[in-house]
């Protein structure tokens, strides 16, 4: 039996989301721009879709343009707003985004845009002031996340959004981890762009959408034929966008249950600070999403945990560099300042509205004993010693 | 995820040798032990050695390690390979070595192997009252500063494992992969490495002179042959004799045949000229 608890990299595909898209499997294989009832009742259906995205976010149909992913998002968004100003050369991005944004950003700055990237403090939260210290007229372009992937901290955009709007900037959203766990309403908001990503809310993969706010310039990213009115060029994943629109309303419907995940959240978390020493909450001086916590067990090797829950069956991430290719852990939190005794042994549980009490509870019976076992091997039991001194010059956050 | 073998996930599931050995130890035995690595580094190993004083032999050994799976099965395995050896025969042991016993490692974990080769190499080292063969702590051969690697030890990686390029290097030692400033520096020391060793005149003038040997054979089935006259730097004179003196195709056979082997197989400037 595997116990999820991995929803922030990605969810079950709801049941009554994929027989909502069973018939455009199948029957319903028209193309939504063809000039016959037949693709005519496709485009309904996407029609539908969408409206029920933009009620989950409190936008208008119109300003739903639907995507293939996050990344596609994101880069949409902040490719857009460079274009569509031509004389602002500057964006302001956090130091702690998702690397769709991180490298699209560096990649921009080869081209000769100026990127500042904000830092965060030991409770992963942006310090508004640096931000309206780094905005200038010249800044094209805000690109915040709304809550982060791996600690959950959630950002005040609209208080990022107004600085950015003093300064006549676009103001983009990451919303991909926000989208279904907590309330949006753009309806009265500083948010130009906001991407969202379906199967973090129980879509299937390889469908999202982006908020553009009516009035927002938008040149699109994929060029093509007149689909998604010209903004996004490329023949509907239909499908995928009926799902996504299911996902939408069962969501809506979802977000009072939302509280009960936190609930066990809270529960899981303070479970394991009781039964196990030396371990942290990362990011639990901010507000957080409901449905995730990041915690580190000091002393101990992330990858090394994640291989033994694995064993048990349950599925977690860790920002542990040996989970990567590339030997650094987690930009997150080494942006966060965390030591090196925290960042290594670190490990995300996200949970979902199917996570259940008993699932947890089988978490909370093994995690000691994992713990355990992996630090009686370890040399570490404690912040001083001889040899393992950390090296305070290692790794500085480029 | 990772593609582990069997062997490192068995080792890792059930760590033997895991723990210290404690003081006081038999009188004809002594422990030694070697560090390597920092928390800071995301894997640290401290090994135990047991050492019988007369034999200078390994009578047991255990490891304590902060690290992934890897790290710990490698941890596990060198243990497991190293009792019984003399220090001499430890010594010999290679990061490859410890790789092997486990069935291979995946590119991006092979400097788990490498910590445990240096681990044991320490402890010997401890143990015998000498000065390891490099410091890893001298700052000034320090290359990569993030994870503290010498220009010694990426050196040494380099040549036991035949690497070629900086990102190999990263998966080996590490050094590199932190802010990567260093990557340019890694660059040059795999030219200077890998760069084919300057021969001596001698050996340019006996090298050519085996070749065209080799060559000569061939040549003489079609009524010809081929003498070498004189090298003056990278040019090379021949004399083409017998059938070949008066081949319309010998130019060819120069140019395409001896020039391009020789080229290839000693140096890659040289010229060839009938005279």
């Amino acid at each position: 039996m595997t116990i999820y608890l991995d929803n922030n990299a990605t969810t079950r595909v709801d049941e009554r989301v994929f027989s909502e898209m069973v018939p455009f499997l199948t029957a319903f294989y028209g193309n939504p721009s063809s000039m016959h009832s037949f693709g005519g009742q496709v485009a309904k259906a996407i029609q539908t879709a969408r409206e029920q995205v933009a009620d989950l976010i409190g936008a208008l149909p119109s300003e739903v343009v639907f995507t293939s992913c996050g990344t596609e998002g994101n880069n949409t968004a902040i490719r857009s707003a460079l274009a569509t100003q031509g004389d602002r050369k500057h964006i302001i991005t956090t130091q702690v985004e998702h690397a769709c944004v991180l490298n699209l950003c560096k990649a921009l700055e080869k081209q000769g845009y100026r990127v500042t990237y904000l830092s965060v403090d030991r409770n992963g939260m942006l310090d508004l002031m640096e931000l309206e210290a780094a905005l200038t007229g010249d800044t094209a372009i805000v690109s915040t996340m709304y809550a982060n992937n791996e600690t959950g901290v959630i950002f005040p955009v609209e208080q990022i959004g107004a600085l950015a709007k003093s300064y006549g900037a676009l103001f983009h959203v990451d919303a991909v981890q926000a989208v279904g766990k907590i309330p949006i309403n753009l309806q009265n908001s500083s948010i130009d762009f906001l991407t969202l990503s379906g199967h973090k809310f129980h879509a299937p993969k390889g469908v999202g959408a982006l908020f553009v706010r009516k009035g927002v310039r938008l040149r699109p990213h994929l060029i093509g034929g007149h689909q998604e009115r010209n903004r996004r060029g490329g023949t509907e994943n239909v499908a995928g966008i009926v799902g996504l629109g299911q996902a939408a309303l069962l969501a809506q419907q979802n977000l009072p249950q939302m509280q009960s995940v936190q609930a066990l959240r809270d529960y899981l978390e303070t479970a394991i600070l009781r039964t196990i020493p030396d371990t942290v909450v990362n990011g639990q001086g901010s507000p957080r999403l409901p449905n995730t916590t990041n915690i580190g067990f000091k002393y101990i090797e992330g990858e090394a945990i994640l291989l033994l829950l694995d064993r048990e069956g349950i599925c977690a991430s860790s920002g542990s560099a040996c989970t990567s290719d590339s030997l650094e852990p987690s930009h997150v939190l080494r942006a966060m300042g965390l030591p090196y005794s925290v960042l290594h042994g670190s490990i995300r549980f996200s949970l979902s509205r199917f996570t259940t009490r008993e699932e947890v509870d089988r978490l909370l019976e093994v995690m000691p004993r994992i713990v355990s076992q992996l630090r009686s091997l370890s040399p570490f039991s404690s912040d001083d010693g001889e040899w393992l001194q950390e090296r305070t010059s290692a790794l500085v956050t480029a | 995820m990772w593609n582990y073998s069997a062997k490192v996930l068995e080792l890792f599931y059930n760590p033997i040798n895991q723990g210290v050995i404690e003081e006081p130890v038999e009188p004809e035995c002594a422990v030694a032990r070697g560090e390597v690595g920092s928390i800071a580094c995301g894997d640290a190993l401290r090994l135990h050695l047991k050492i019988h004083r007369a034999e200078d032999r390994i009578l047991d050994a255990k490891f304590q390690t902060f690290g992934c799976t890897s790290a710990i099965a490698s941890s596990s395995a060198l243990t497991e390979m190293v009792k019984g050896l003399t220090l001499d025969e430890a010594l010999a042991i290679t990061n490859r070595d410890i790789a092997e016993y486990l069935g291979g490692l995946p590119q991006q974990k092979m400097h788990c192997s490498v910590m445990g080769q240096e681990a044991l190499e320490k402890a010997i080292y401890n143990y015998r009252g000498m000065a390891l063969p490099h410091h890893e702590e001298d700052e000034g051969s320090l290359v990569c500063t993030c994870f503290g690697v010498s220009e010694e030890r990426i050196r040494k990686v380099v040549r036991e494992n035949q690497l070629t390029t900086a990102e190999q290097v990263m998966s080996y030692v590490k050094a590199g992969g932190g802010c990567g400033s260093c990557l340019s520096a890694i660059d040059d020391i795999l030219a200077a490495v890998n760069a084919p060793k300057p021969i001596t005149n001698l050996q340019k003038i006996e090298r050519i002179q085996s070749i065209l040997n080799d060559l000569r054979p061939y040549l003489q089935e079609d009524g010809g042959d081929v003498e070498l006259v004189d090298v003056e730097g990278d040019r090379v004179l021949v004399q083409l004799k017998g059938a070949c003196g008066s081949c319309s195709s010998s130019l060819i056979t120069v140019k395409e045949v001896i020039e391009e082997r020789l080229r290839r197989q000693v140096l890659s400037s040289l010229t060839v000229e009938a005279v």
